[in-house]
This record gives C-alpha cells, structure tokens and sequence, in this order.
C-alpha cells in the first residue's frame, strides 16, 4: 500500500497496537486525559504548512516560516508484552486538520472530549469520526463550575446516533477516563459483532 | 523558494534535525505510519564499529525490541518527519526492518477483549 515498503517478515515478533485518539476542542481537556490514563510522552512533529493553513494563519513578519512544529499528546498503556494501547491526542487547531487523516489510519476508535460551555467546538470532531466511520464515544467533561447537562440533552445537542455512547468524565481522575477507555472499546466490540454476526474474516 | 530563506535565524531549532536527513524535509516515497514497527538487523556489537551518526545508533539500540515510529521519535525527541527521513535512509542501507503495524486487535473481539480487561485494572 505503502510505497516506503515494509518487510513483514517481523510481524510475528511485534507487538500488537492498538490506536484510539482523543480529539476535542481547544482547552476540552484532551492533554489532561491522556496524562491521566497513560504514560504521557513527548511527540513533536514539523509540518509544511499546507496552502489553506497559509490564507488563515497571520504570517506578517514570518513569511519565511513555512514549517510549523506541532506537540502532539502522545500516551501509551503497556497492556502486555504484546499488546500496546496508544492514545494520540488530535491536535485543535483547524490548521493541523491536515494531520487527522494519518492519525485516524487504522484508529479502533475516538474519544471526542466536550466541554458543555462551548459544546458547539466538538461538533468538527464528530463531524470527521461520523464520515470516516470510525467508532467514537462522547465523553462530557465536567469542569468546575460548569453547569451539569444529562448525557441525553447532549446527544440531542450533538445531534448523535442513537448507539453513540455518551458518558459524563472528569478528565483529571484516572478511574473515570479509564471507564471513558473501557466504553469506547466495548462499544467498538459491539459494533464489530453486529458487522459480523456470523464471526468469519 | 531561494536557499537563503531558510537560514534565517528564526529557522534556529530547524537547522539540526534537518542536517540529520541533508536538508530533506520529506522521506523517499510515502511515509511510514506511525505505529509501523522497526526492528534493528544489526548485531548489537556491531554498531560502535558503524560511524553512523549518533542518533542512528540510537535508533538501532533503541529497536533491539521491535519498537512503533512513535515511540521511537518521542525517544529521540526528535520531530516525527526527521525520524521518518532517518528510517527509510536506514532502510535502505539494510539497517533496520521496517513492519506494518500489526493491527490484528481491530477485528478481533478476543484481542479487545483482553483490551478491556487491562484497562479495568489499570
């Protein structure tokens, strides 16, 4: 598929990866999340910046700068030997959409983080899960001070599908982004079984 | 774009990655995926004898174990496409494989299963 080649003659001896993104507005809580269910690492990444990026971004006084870097969230969970858990956290920005397709290449599933004062920054994010057909579970972020909304007025607000999971979380508490965790990949089993009633392939 | 027009000094931290990959700023052909896993083919012993340039030797230590892109480029520290850059140059003279990312779990209820069950320890 690749043109870069591969040689698969290792495969047997790799470690199984499992890919799930947590996408989000700016400030949802994304970093949060992943620091807290995983070992969070450093991940940097230099892009060209494309030509839409190019018409929006301010670039008086920078007009050379065409390269930008990029932090991405980056987290693993070793589950064992051979089977890695690894969360990528999307960038916001609208000038890295341009990173989501490689992120969201072969993902098991996303998380969309939604802060309830500004719900409408998470719809771009279901919005992109919806059309490239990747399991996504919402998980409601509950800040301080922030007025509590039931899950089911926020799917009527996202305007889900019915088997959407959408779950209330605290990003900063490990047990709660775990249950986030264990909802998305449950949910993905679920949709795999109904894909595939008969269990061939 | 003239040359010049990269040297400025806003370019500073860009300057030394990109000498890691002789200006290049794209690897040969696609790029490889994120969690494509890298193996080094080179004897352990054999690497100081190498004059390979320090972050390649890092790279082959650092994948004795098989070892996903990611990892390898938050390892280093260095920008995931100056990683990439490296690899296929390392791939192409031998000095690593480099495998898909072996995504079995995604169709296999009895691998995310397993998956579930870690996460509720964790």
């Amino acid at each position: 598929m690749l043109s870069a080649g591969y040689d698969d003659d290792r495969s047997d001896l790799s470690p199984v990866s499992i890919k799930i993104l947590v996408a989000g507005g700016f400030g949802a809580g994304k970093t949060t999340m992943v620091s807290s269910v995983s070992e969070i690492r450093p991940l940097r990444t230099e892009e060209m910046l494309s030509e839409p990026s190019l018409l929006v971004d301010d670039l008086d006084g920078v007009e050379s700068k065409t390269t930008t870097t990029v932090a991405m969230d980056f987290g693993r969970i070793t589950v064992r030997d051979d089977l890695v858990v690894y969360l990528f956290g999307t960038p916001g920005q609208h000038r890295f959409w341009f990173m989501w397709d490689e992120l969201a290449l072969g993902a098991l599933g996303a998380i969309v983080l939604a802060d309830t004062r500004r719900l409408a920054d998470s719809f771009p994010s279901v919005d992109y899960f919806e059309r490239c057909g990747i399991p996504f579970v919402v998980a409601v972020n509950c800040f301080e001070g922030a007025q509590r909304f039931r899950p089911d007025s926020v799917r009527t607000a996202l305007d889900l599908d019915a088997g959407v999971p959408v779950v209330l979380c605290d990003a900063r508490h490990r047990p709660s982004c775990r249950d986030v965790l264990v909802t998305l990949v449950e949910y993905a089993i679920r949709l795999l079984n109904s894909a595939d009633p008969v269990g061939a392939g | 774009m003239p040359d010049d027009q990269w040297l400025d000094r806003d370019a500073g931290p860009v300057v030394r990655p990109y000498a890691l990959t002789g200006g290049r700023t794209r690897p040969r052909g696609e790029s490889f995926d994120l969690l494509a896993v890298v193996g080094s083919a080179v004897d352990a012993k054999a690497i100081e004898r190498m004059m390979l340039e320090p972050e390649q030797a890092q790279v082959l230590r650092s994948c004795r174990k098989p070892t996903s892109v990611a990892d390898l480029a938050s390892e280093l520290d260095l920008p995931l496409g100056v990683v990439r850059i490296m690899l296929s140059d390392m791939r192409e003279r031998g000095l690593i494989t480099v495998g898909k990312p072996t995504r079995a779990g995604l169709t296999d209820p009895r691998v995310l299963k397993d998956v579930v069950d870690a996460l509720r320890r964790l």
